[in-house]
This record gives C-alpha cells, structure tokens and sequence, in this order.
C-alpha cells in the first residue's frame, strides 16, 4: 500500500513518475481525440489502425538490423509502424471509394490482412538472428513490467504533443463531427479534416502501443469518449470529459500497476475505463439506464393518461386496459365517468391542447411536433413565446377546442 | 515427397481451407447487413474465453478452451446489444467497448496465473498455429484409406470438418430466410419471419466459426477470413448465390497459396525456416481482395446510380 | 379531433383496418399521438399529412416494425398480431440496399416466401405467379435485371410486384409515388384500382397533395394526431388542409387543392 501512496503522489521513483505522466497524457490525449471518431461514427477505424502498425515494427526491426543497427530503437519502430498504419488507413479509405464495398468491409480487411502480413514478420524475425530476442510482442499487449526510461520519455513528450493538436485542431475537428454538411457549406475541407482526424487517432496509436499493446489502445480511443457521452449533450464538453476520463483512467491504472507488479499497465488502465464506463451507463443523471428506465416510464404513464383522460372528455370509451388502469389508480376516473381531480386535469390538459394547436399556427416555421403529448407546452417554449400563443388564443382567430 | 505431403501439409491445407470457407460463408451476410466488424469483434474475445476456461478448469485442454471461447463470444454479443440498447450507442462503439474491454480482462487475469504454458496458448490464440497440425503416421496415399491411420488425424481436423459441414447445411436450410432479413428486414417481418432470431442466429454461427478456426489460425486472422474472400467475391457477381460461391473459391485459393507460400516461399530466398502459414493465408486474402478491387467485373456500385 | 367526420355511416361494413389510440414516441419524441382511424374495405385510402406527420411511422406500427406505446390495431376486426398473412406491405422504396446482389425475379418470389415455406422448392407454378404479376406492373420484360440497374420507377414496380405475389387482403404502401415518373405512376394506380375492384383494400402513405383526389376515394389526415378523416369529398377541404399543414401550406393553393375539380359527379 505504501508504494500504492508513493506512486499516487509521483514519488515512487523517477521512471514510475515518469511513466504516471505518460499514461495521464496518453489517456487525455486519446480520449479526447476518440471522441471526434466516436462522433463521427468511425471508432473502428482506430481498431484497423492500430492492428496495421504491426507490420510496420517488423519491417522497422528487418531494416534497422540490416543497416547494422539494434533493431530495438523506439523511434525507428514508431516510425514504422507509422508507416504502415497510414498506408492502412490509406486503403481504408480508398476501398469505399473505388468500390461498392462498404468502410466497414474495408476496416475489416485491413485489420485482418496487415496484422497477418505483422505475424509473418515476426515469424521471419523469430529466426533471423537467432538469440537475439527482440521482444516484440510487448507492443501487442503493452509492457507487461517496468518500462524502459526511453520509452517513457516518448510517451509523455508524444502524449503532450497530440494533447497540443487536438487542442490546436478542434475547432473544424468539432464542426466536422458535428455536422459534415455545415462543414462543407462554410467552406471547409471534410476530406483535409478527416485525414488530420485519422493522424492525430494514428499519433495516439503509435504512442500508446508500447504502454499498453496495439490491441488495447483502441480501448482508450472508444470507452472514454463513449463514457462521456452519457454527461453531456455538448460536443466541446464531450472532449473535455471524454480527455478527464481518459486521464484520470491512465493515473490511475498506472498508479496501480506501480504499486502491484503482476498488474500490467495496459490491461489494468483499459478495466479503469471499463468501470467508468459501467458506472455511467447505469447512473448518468440523464441518459443513464436507469433515469431512461424512469423517464420512458413516466412518459408512458404522461401519455396514457392524456390520452384515456381526452378520450372520457368526449364522451367515448377508453379501449386500453392499461388506460383504464393507471386513471383508476391515480384517482383520476371511476365506473361512472372522472372524478373531480381528473376533471381539473382535463381542464388543464385542454388549456395545454389549445395552446400547441395555436402555437402550430403562431409558430408554423418551428417544428412544434417535438414534445406534444409528453411535455407540457411551458417546457417547450420560452415565456414570451408563451404569451404571443396566449395572446392569440384569445384573440377571436382561433377556435379553442371545448368538451361539455 | 509426396508422403512428407501428405504427413506435414495435407492436413493443415485442409483444416485451412475448411476454416477459411467456415468463416468466409456466413461473412457474405455480415458484409451485405453492414456487420462485418462483428467477426472483429467476437474473434477478440476468444483470448479472455480462454483464458477464463483455464481459471475454471486449471488444465489446458481444448473442450474447455473451445467452450470458454464460445462462452465468451456469447457473453460479448449480449453485451454488445445491451449497450448499444440501453445506452442508444452506436454498434462500431458498443462493440470497441465489450471486445476491448473483454481482451484486457483476460489479459488481466492471465497474468494473475502466470503459467509460462497458458502464456504459449495466448500467442497461438493469436497468432494460429495451423504449422504443427501434422498426420505422422501415414504413410502416402493409401493411408487416407487405413481406418488405424486415419484415427490419428489431428483432432482439428474432425471439428473444423464437423463445423464446416453444420454451418454449410444450416445455410442452405435457412437460405430464403438469409436472404430476405438480409435484403429487407422490415419487409420479411411482414411474411412473417423473425429476423431479429435470424440476425442473433448469424451471430452466433460466426460465434462458431470464429471458435473453431481460432485454434488453427489464430484470432486475430480469423477476421482477415471472414471478409476478405467474401468481400472480393462481392466484386465478382451480382448474384447472392454465386457470390457465396465465389467467397469459399476464394477461401480455398487463399489457404492452399498461403500454406504454400508460407512454407515453401522462403526456400526459394535461400533461408530454410518458414513463415506463419496463418499469416500468410490472411496476406494472400488480402491480395485477392486487392486484384478484384482493382480489375473485379462487378466492383463498381450499381444501386444509387440511377433515380 | 376538431373536425373528425364521422365515419360509421358511410363505411357500413367492417373497416379493412382499425386503428384506435395509437402512439408512437422515439425515446422522447412523439412520434404520432393517439392517432384513430378506420380505412374503409374495398376503397383506395390515402394517408396525408407533413413531412414528420408520423406517416410512415404509423404504417410501421400497424405491421408491428416501429413498436407502439399505446393504442391497438385491428384488420376485419381481429388484432394484427396473428393476421399480418392479410397484409402486403411495400416499403420506401429507399429502406433497401438496391446494391444488393439479386435480380428482379428473386425480389418478387420474396413475396411467395411464406407460401412456399423454407424448403418448397420454387415450382414451375410460382415462378409463373411472380411472372404474372411482374406482367401486372409491365416489368416482364426485365425479370432478369439485377436490381440495382432498375431506375427509381422500376425499382418501385418490383416492390409493388412482390406485393402483388403475397395475394393479400389489404395492401399498405408507403409513398408509392415517390421518386418515380409519370409512366410508372400512372401503372401503379391502374394496379391500384384492379385490386380495388376485386374488393382489396388499399393504403397508401402519400404526399402529393395534387393528386389526392384523382386517385383516392377516402383520406387519414394527420399530423401527429388525427386530424379528419372521411371520404375525399367531405374531407379533403380547405379548412382541414389548414389544420394539417398549418402555415406550411399556402392558403390559395390548399382552395385550389380541396375545391372538386370540374367533373360529373358520381
């Protein structure tokens, strides 16, 4: 436990510092970037990324040996796997284009047939310089124990530079996932736009594969910015949850990896995220499961009893037993007809009814279809707007609907 | 030559081209309903099935393993539903979610249980293995009619065969039912077909194929199989039949080429080891789909052309 | 509800489809409220209203794709749910993927599906069903074409060929014209109006305001919720069309629409 404290105040060495900043700098990095691909309805794509990186290792590994080198330089194996991805993405794109196949056929191609031209290079390099073991395949699953301080360094400056991108970036970055024809009609790019979008996710990628392996770090990109999503209907605010998330997921995840050395740093942030993402899914106050559960219930009760309420008022029987039900229950009707509490509500129903059909022809321009029946009109229109459809309700135009 | 054949090679080219076409079939629907990345998705999550079999079990032995996988990709496809439900979250993202999510579970907990064996099994999981399913008893043709002999065929072989025959059947009994959810779901509705058991249905047979091909070839590739040939045969034809034909064609080219290529390929650059034959099996897919994107008769789209 | 005719005189027998209370809603939006209607047998109904009236949603819920709320549906007074064999749907002709790989033939023997069952092996009688009936529609001619190469008229002819092979009692289109040109509209409706005189019913979702009276003998108008409903003549009126389009619509036009053409009357 002590480590545990250590490592949560940056004191548990310089590398585990090191790599805590890394990880925090990598989370907000990729979950903010994530959220512009989850907006744009493109999260796979990282996935396709990320498998076409490996690849590139190998290739990087072959020709940085052949050139007499170590082959285990963290640049030159970044920079490879950069390659690749990119040309990974590059077909990606040209796929949809050129035929009738669909992206996610493309995303599902490329993922698969790069990561097995990865696995024949591995094999190639198993056998090439026998001895030699180049531990490759911790970029698949992330370093598994302590971390070189050459890595980490790249990491949190990589981690820090992506951040400055995405934060220089995401103005069109934001217009683009939030309305692609906007974006066009005032004049920018969306191809130019998507591709910085597909760099910055490829930078993130290439950054995080060795904390955390090139299958994991799809999982920063997506769980984050999913999670934020259930917090807030706003897209910059989405960036910025979806960054704190990601975060607070790398903080903590290697914090704990730190402190507890069977715990690997990438598997153990992804299940950080997992559990956010859980707890959001269930409790977010407005589109949370269960407030949903709540809400779809209310509205259905909101509907039922409008409706079995306007149905008695003209004289005609209600045919839905569940109608029948919920106005006997809440005191509002008898055998014999409504009661007084379900007479004032009718009243009350009436005045709101009036006002939506007036409020159609006040307003014909504003879509009024929204929340009729569900919502009282007070929560649908401002005050003054109110008082312009009260106004003309009573002016002698319009005809109020009456029951006797 | 032709019993080092028949002992070293038949057997993987067969149980790659019965994995290739297990995949490749039910992967046309996925392509057509715009799904294909649930075979991404459910191979992902045959590490942590596995992974949780060994917990379960504490023997590495393949009923479980194959259990636990198949467990898993029923738990992760639940999952995927339920979030892309309840949360009103896209698939793309709901899958990233479960399947991520599920992998570094796995992981997780294997590293928990350190055993040095398990840690081999997660690399073929990935990787395949397809290089040391081998007949050595026979002893050239006539083995393939000596009942002692064939009974030491690799297990392998018997399930991806028994696969392979059950996911071929069911496709041809359920053929007018695929077609139509397929094409237009709310109409089929209309007639009276369930196409959301049809559509869980799919699910799970990829489920299957992805278990059963898992163990040879490796996860990951998995996904390479179940797109790419039915992807390129979606370039050959406008014909749903013929496509599918096409697909397991194109199955078959991609297993005996790339176990070909991976073994006997860098003999001929004078090194005497060869290459993950899975690998080079999704390499040799992945060029089929390029030549048919590129020179494939019917590769260009006809649906929005004309209104 | 201001202006609902009523229908039980004019409709002496059993309505074709019954739809009492129905409610829609995606997640918080109402989709359609409490909409009542009772399409007549044997007649040509159109259902009209603005775009987001809920037309579409509202043929959706009655064939059970588009879960409903609240409200019950009911064909020649039995519930939907068990009936749906009396019902030929032809959906938006845009809800498909016409780059599907199929032909026209194959897309019309859809409709024998439920006849022939799983297995049936495709007779020589059924192929010649699927050709009659793309005969009906005047696409014989092309029963070989792949579908995505069939223009918006034709791809439409196919949908309502396939509709024909179910040989269904009530017959629910959605935006049948949509898209498609004079030929093909004028084929649909003599379609159309055969089924009627064979005492099919027909339903159709429709937006072109001009033709509603030449072609339908009863009208839905909703937008939302009901508006009226009743035959053409005492319906399709000015002040109705007022209500449904509100300001969407202008007022010299909707007199335009509603007052009956110069024509003998019946």
């Amino acid at each position: 436990m002590n480590t545990f404290v250590q490592a949560m105040l940056f004191q548990a060495g310089y590398n585990v510092a090191l790599v805590t900043v890394g990880a925090i700098l990598l989370g907000i990095a990729a979950g903010s970037a994530g959220t512009f691909l989850f907006l744009r309805k493109r999260a796979l794509v990282s996935d396709a990324i990320a498998h076409a990186t490996l690849p590139g290792i190998g290739v990087a590994f072959i020709i940085m040996i052949w050139l007499g080198g170590d082959g285990r330089s963290i640049l030159g194996l970044l920079f490879g796997s950069a390659i690749t991805a990119l040309i990974g993405l590059f077909i990606i794109e040209w796929i949809p284009r050129r035929t009738r196949l669909p992206e996610d056929a493309a995303i599902g191609s490329v993922l698969g047939v790069f990561f097995g031209a990865g696995i024949v290079l591995l094999t190639v390099i198993q056998t090439m310089s026998s001895g030699r073991q180049a531990g490759l395949e911790s970029f698949l699953l992330g370093s598994t124990a302590g971390m070189l301080f050459q890595d980490a360094i790249v990491i949190a400056i990589g981690g820090f530079f992506s951040i400055l991108g995405i934060w220089i970036a995401r103005r069109p970055l934001t217009i683009v996932s939030f309305d692609k024809d906007y974006a066009i009609s005032v004049g920018y790019d969306v191809r130019q736009i998507d591709l910085l979008m597909m760099g910055l996710v490829l930078g993130v990628t290439v950054i995080g594969m060795k904390l955390v392996g090139l299958i994991l770090i799809v999982a920063m990109l997506i769980i984050p910015a999913v999670t934020a999503r259930f917090w807030s209907n706003r897209m910059d605010e989405v960036v910025v949850i979806a960054g704190f998330l990601g975060g607070l997921s790398g903080y903590i995840g290697a914090v704990l990896s730190a402190s507890a050395p069977s715990l690997p740093t990438g598997p153990i942030i992804v299940m950080i995220a997992i559990v956010l993402f859980v707890l959001s899914l269930f409790l977010a106050p407005n589109s949370g499961v269960f407030s949903t559960f709540i809400e779809r219930r209310k509205t259905k009760s909101n509907i039922h009893r409008r409706q079995g309420l306007l149905t008695i008022a003209k004289g005609e029987n209600v045919v839905s037993s569940f109608t029948r039900k919920l106005l006997a229950n809440e005191g509002l009707s008898r055998t014999d007809g409504l009661t007084d509490k379900g007479k004032k509500l009718v009243t009350k129903i009436l005045i709101d009814e009036n006002r939506w059909i007036a409020a159609k022809e006040v307003y014909p321009d504003k879509d009024m279809n929204i929340n009729y029946g569900i919502k009282l009109i007070e929560e649908t229109l401002t005050k003054d707007e109110l008082l312009k459809v009260d106004q003309y309700i009573k002016s002698h135009k319009f005809k109020s609907i009456t029951y006797d | 030559m032709i019993n080092e054949f028949i002992q070293f090679s038949l057997t993987p080219i067969l149980i790659g081209i019965l994995a290739g076409i297990s995949c490749a079939v039910p992967g046309n629907f996925l392509i057509l309903k715009r799904q294909a990345l649930i075979g991404d998705a459910i191979s992902h999550v045959v590490l942590p099935g596995i992974v949780v079999a060994f917990i379960f079990t504490g023997v590495i032995s393949t009923m479980p393993m194959l259990l636990g996988a198949a467990g898993a990709a029923l738990v992760a496809v639940i999952l995927i539903e339920i979030i892309k439900r309840l949360g009103k979250i896209e698939p793309g993202a709901a899958m990233g979610v479960v399947f991520t999510g599920m992998f570094a579970l796995g992981v997780l907990i294997l590293e928990q249980t350190d055993t040095s064996k398990v840690h081999l099994d997660v690399e073929h999981a990935l990787m395949g293995n397809l290089e040391s399913l081998i007949w050595l008893k026979a002893q050239g043709w006539q083995s393939l009619f000596d009942l002692d002999v064939l009974k030491t065929l690799p297990d392998e072989l018997f399930r991806i065969i028994f696969v392979c025959g059950f996911i071929l059947s069911l496709t041809v009994i359920f053929w007018r039912w695929l077609k139509i959810v397929t094409f237009d779901e709310e109409y089929a509705r209309t007639i009276g077909i369930h196409s959301s058991i049809i559509n869980f249905s799919l699910v799970i047979i990829t489920a299957i194929a992805a278990v059963a091909a898992f163990e040879s070839v490796g996860s990951i590739i998995v996904i390479a199989m179940f797109i790419c040939p039915p992807a390129a045969a979606r370039l050959m034809t406008n014909k749903l039949g013929i496509q599918v034909i096409w697909s397991i064609v194109f199955a078959i080219l991609a297993a005996i080429f790339g176990y070909i290529i991976a073994g006997y390929g860098p003999l001929w650059f004078g090194s005497e080891n060869s290459v993950s034959a899975a690998g080079m099996i999704a390499v040799v897919s992945g060029i089929i789909l390029l030549l048919t994107c590129m020179y494939g008769p019917c590769r260009e789209s006809v649906g929005q052309k004309k209104d | 509800m201001i202006n609902t005719t009523n229908t039980s005189e004019i409709t002496p027998s059993k309505p074709a489809l019954k739809i009492q209370g129905l409610t829609v809603s995606y997640g918080d939006k109402t989709a359609i409220f409490s909409v009542d209607a009772n399409f007549p047998t044997a007649s040509m109904s159109a259902i009209i209203g603005p775009n987001g009236a809920g037309k579409s949603t509202l043929l959706k819920a009655v064939i059970g794709v588009q879960p409903i709320l609240a409200g019950q549906v009911h064909i020649f007074d039995n519930p939907v749910k068990n009936n749906l064999q009396k019902i030929a749907y032809v959906p938006q002709r845009v809800s498909v993927d016409w780059d599907f790989p199929t032909n026209v033939i194959d897309v019309v023997q859809m409709g024998l599906y439920r006849q022939v069952g799983l297995l049936g092996r495709m007779k020589g009688e059924q192929t010649s069903i699927a050709m009659d009936c793309l005969d009906r529609v005047g696409m014989a001619d092309m029963w070989q074409q792949q579908i995505g190469q069939l223009s918006g008229g034709q791809q439409q002819r196919v949908f309502l060929a396939r509709a024909l092979a179910q040989d269904a009692e009530i017959y629910l289109l959605d935006e049948p014209f949509s898209g498609v040109d004079a030929a093909t509209e004028r084929a649909i409706i003599d379609v159309l109006k055969s089924l009627k005189s064979k005492n099919k019913s027909i339903i159709a979702v429709h937006h072109d305001l001009a033709t509603v009276r030449d072609y339908f003998d009863y009208v839905l108008m909703i937008n939302i919720k009901n508006i009226a409903e009743g035959l053409i003549d005492e319906t399709f009126t000015n002040e109705n069309l007022q209500s449904t389009y509100g300001g969407k619509l202008e007022l010299t036009h909707a007199e335009e629409l509603s007052a009956p053409k110069d024509r003998p009357t019946k």
